[in-house]
């Protein structure tokens, strides 16, 4: 079964602006390898050179963040809604 | 007053340029920031965010925070207008961490700054390590830039 990722604006050059798209995957890794299968590129956005997510990737599955969900390995449950989003920040210094 | 170049303008409603410094003054010294929607250029959601980083001279958003303001945003099909932080200490111009760390060429950074009584906000588009200013107006009339 198909699952929902929010792709944010930065990313939307790989999926022809599409803001949602469908992905297939048991593990969030899985499903990036699909994803990049599908779109590709966006891969590389998403991971380091190590797999591992990139510092200011956050990934949510539903409403949780995947850091606490076992990063990259975190398993995805049929009918999950992925949202991707680079961090904010910034600040005076 | 450090400046850059000029390109393009951004209007936002009285009531929005005041709860922006409202947000700004309620935490000081410490940083604040959130998210602004649109659609086509106007304004339509001011979405204030913690600062996770809670710091006088960083801010770090709330991801859960973020995350559902994103989503209210995409839900209602509008877009991602503006960025804001504020700056308690320092002019409102971007900082070299606010040009490496931004991610949302889309975007307007919008910098609230509280060093001088009255409280500055300036508007930037800040594009792979490039920044240009907007000329802010405030329904229409120039907003306060500042005496330096």
């Amino acid at each position: 079964m198909a699952i929902e990722v929010r792709i944010p604006t930065v990313l939307r050059e790989h999926t022809q602006g599409e803001k949602k798209v469908a992905a297939e995957g048991a593990t969030l890794r899985e499903l990036v390898a699909d994803l990049d299968a599908r779109y590709p590129g966006i891969g590389q956005k998403l991971l380091d050179d190590d797999g591992q997510l990139h510092r200011f990737i956050n990934v949510y599955i539903d409403d949780e963040d995947v850091r606490y969900l076992g990063g990259i390995e975190a398993p995805v449950n049929d009918g999950a809604e992925i949202s991707i989003l680079p961090a904010v920040a910034g600040g005076a210094r | 007053m450090t400046k850059a170049e000029i390109a393009g303008g951004l209007d936002l409603p009285r009531d929005v340029y005041a709860a922006l410094v409202d947000h700004a003054r309620s935490d000081a010294p410490f940083e604040v920031c959130g998210l602004l929607a649109g659609e086509g250029g106007a304004f339509r959601r001011h979405y204030p965010i913690p600062n996770a980083a809670r710091s006088m001279t960083y801010y770090s958003m709330d991801p859960k925070a973020m995350l559902h303001a994103m989503n209210d945003m995409d839900d209602q099909d509008w877009d991602l207008l503006a960025i804001y932080h504020s700056h308690t200490h320092t002019e409102a111009f971007p900082s070299k961490t606010d040009v490496e760390l931004a991610v949302y060429p889309e975007a307007v950074y919008l910098i609230v700054s509280l060093q001088d009584p009255e409280a500055v906000i300036r508007a930037f588009d800040i594009r792979d390590g490039k920044i240009t200013e907007r000329v802010l107006t405030v329904d229409g009339e120039q907003a306060p830039v500042g005496n330096r």
